[in-house]
């Protein structure tokens, strides 16, 4: 991306503030949509980690007597065929994507960095592993999940592990090419001619330069795992039924959908902010960080 | 040009080569007894053995992939073990359905997504350019199956003016078969739509700098003209790549909205057979599906050719 004058000037400007925070702010400032989205990504954190503070009961509690009731000033988003509270629910249910999210991005970045700095550099291995890579990919990765989660107990680190196994491929894919320009830096040259050994390089001066697009990369990635996870659960395949995920939530509310359609009207909302707000703190990080695509 | 088209297709060889493996791999990727797991929880050892012997699992493993390589080539994908139907049949069943509901879906996000991006592009900072990119990013971040039910509630329960479920072969009258795939359309485009117009957007931004369209401009040409004859002709080659690599978008899509509006395609088929755990019918969906894939980014390949002739591999 071509720097303009004006951005020039104004780096030129905030490089002269001493202050951190104050240079924090008027990023902030100037990029709206990034502090709305880190701004619902932190409220739907605190959301699911303080769970039991919200005004919430038990998440599990049925009661048969008050099954299906709408929304009102008791049972804020209504309740379920149980007689569960959705509110609670929902709320708890913050915690299981999250995790997901949150791991899914964290392993499918760390093996895919792995593999992609060493496929990047030995260029023997290169041509064999991006054909495996592009024949992974030509897999669809939400039907790839599913049949893993066939062969696989329903479990949330089962989902986290049949949701990083279709990411690895795309991330090795990124890391990979990244290498691949940088290996012909002349820094790279230059470290070589001094004979640095080669996991050095790739420790030392090609992994620092993927830090900016690595980090922008895994807030797509945990955006994306968080939808898929409400998926897998929704297609009754992902987490198990009696963990209150945003996807089981909907599954089972599915049935009910002319008469009780709060059951996946606030549970969708809910996944569907999260996940806006994350992808809203990724393309304000891409332009932040400078990270092209 | 012909050998080239050529050598793309053999080079897709390897590539499903690959695919034929990983989708093969699968049924060992958990460290049990895969004969186990599909049997579930109440199976016999008979049924255990059956379904072992049945899928060639007592045999070593470099000999099962070389069976199953060899199947698959012949056009055999097997038979369904929940059913007892063969893998081909079943998926040539559902196939139609899904075909439909993607086309309509690739129609709908082509026909609304490329206008809108040209549209944000020319108006570069305007509301217009804003509400679309607006719509980009929270119609990307949209849970499909959600906003599957959204429209359900507005239009079919709410509205009444459209089913809200089932479908109809186009053979049982052009209304009922439309109607039914409508919303299902809608709902499946929207992730695609919102990708096709921020793709064309910043396309076209890069295209209009141009001294060429300065140029077309000035000679007093119609904006619309200029807007596609010029701008958009050669803009459109990220905007066909995303085309091609958007298909997986869909058929993924296309597996959780034919669940939302129990359409019988290829995802709910491949939905039941897991829950079933009908190993043969996901085997054959996944390689059916990848197969497809792999043919639209050949034809993407080969339109890139043709849309610009200055691209010679």
């Amino acid at each position: 991306m071509a720097v303009r004058a004006t951005d020039a000037g104004t780096l030129a400007a905030e490089a002269t503030v001493a202050r951190p925070a104050a240079r924090a702010r008027r990023l902030l400032a100037r990029q709206p949509t990034f502090a709305a989205g880190l701004a619902v990504l932190f409220a739907v954190l605190a959301v699911g980690v303080f769970a039991p503070l919200w005004w919430t009961g038990d998440p599990l509690q049925m009661k048969p007597a008050q099954r299906l009731q709408q929304p009102s000033a008791e049972r804020w988003f209504g309740s379920d065929h149980f007689g569960r509270d959705v509110y609670t629910r929902t709320v708890y249910g913050a915690r299981v994507s999250l995790l997901v999210g949150a791991a899914v991005s964290l392993v499918s970045l760390a093996l895919g960095t792995t593999l992609g700095l060493v496929i990047g550099f030995y260029r023997r291995l290169d041509t064999v592993m991006m054909r495996v890579m592009d024949g992974l990919m030509a897999i669809p990765a939400i039907l790839l999940a599913l049949a893993l989660m066939a062969m696989m107990r329903g479990s949330v680190r089962n989902v986290i592990i049949a949701l990083v196994i279709p990411e690895i491929p795309r991330v090795i894919r990124l890391v990979r090419a990244s290498v691949l320009s940088l290996r012909e830096h002349t820094m790279v040259e230059a470290a070589r001619a001094l004979g640095v050994g080669t996991p050095r390089i790739l420790l030392r001066y090609i992994l620092p330069a993927l830090v900016a697009p690595l980090i922008v990369q895994a807030t797509y990635i945990g955006a994306s795992a968080i939808l898929f996870e409400a998926y897998l659960s929704f297609l009754g395949a992902g987490t198990p039924p009696h963990i209150p995920s945003w996807g089981n939530i909907m599954a089972e509310g599915k049935t009910y959908v002319q008469l009780a359609f709060w059951i996946i009207l606030f549970p969708g909302l809910f996944l569907a902010l999260t996940v806006l707000a994350i992808n809203l703190v990724g393309d304000g990080l891409r332009d932040l960080l400078n990270v092209r695509g | 040009m012909f050998a080239e088209i050529l050598r793309r297709l053999v080079a897709t060889i390897p590539v499903m080569g690959v695919v034929a493996i990983a989708v093969f791999a699968l049924l060992h990727v958990t460290p049990g007894d895969p004969a186990v797991i599909i049997a579930g929880d109440y199976a016999t050892t008979d049924d255990i053995a059956r379904i072992r012997t049945r899928l060639g699992l007592d045999q070593p493993f470099h000999v099962q992939v070389g069976l199953w390589l060899s199947r698959i080539v012949r056009g055999d994908l097997g038979t369904s073990i929940f059913s007892g139907l063969p893998v081909s049949t079943l998926i040539g069943q559902r196939a139609a359905t899904t075909i439909w509901l993607t086309l309509f879906a690739m129609l709908i996000s082509v026909g609304v997504g490329v206008p809108i991006g040209v549209l944000a592009a020319w108006r570069k900072g305007s509301w217009l350019d804003r509400a679309v990119m607006v719509f980009a990013v929270s119609g990307f971040s949209m849970p499909t199956f959600w906003l599957g039910f959204i429209l359900v509630y507005v239009f079919a329960i709410t509205a009444g003016w459209l089913p809200v479920q089932g479908y109809h072969p186009i053979a049982a009258g052009v209304w009922p078969f439309l109607s039914h795939l409508i919303l299902p359309a809608l709902t499946l485009s929207v992730v695609y739509m919102a990708l096709i117009a921020r793709m064309t957007r910043a396309s076209m931004l890069g295209v209009l700098d141009e001294d060429y369209i300065r140029t077309a401009f000035a000679k007093g040409l119609a904006p619309r003209g200029v807007l596609i004859r010029h701008a958009l002709k050669n803009a459109s080659l990220p905007v066909v790549t995303i085309i091609g690599i958007g298909f997986a978008l869909l058929i993924g899509g296309a597996v959780v909205t034919e669940s939302v509006f129990a359409l019988p395609g290829l995802g709910r088929l491949t939905v039941d057979a897991i829950v079933r755990r009908d190993y043969p019918v996901i085997q054959g969906v996944l390689l059916v599906v990848s197969g497809v894939y792999v043919l639209i980014n050949l034809v993407v390949d080969v339109l890139y050719v043709i849309l610009d002739p200055r691209i010679r591999y």
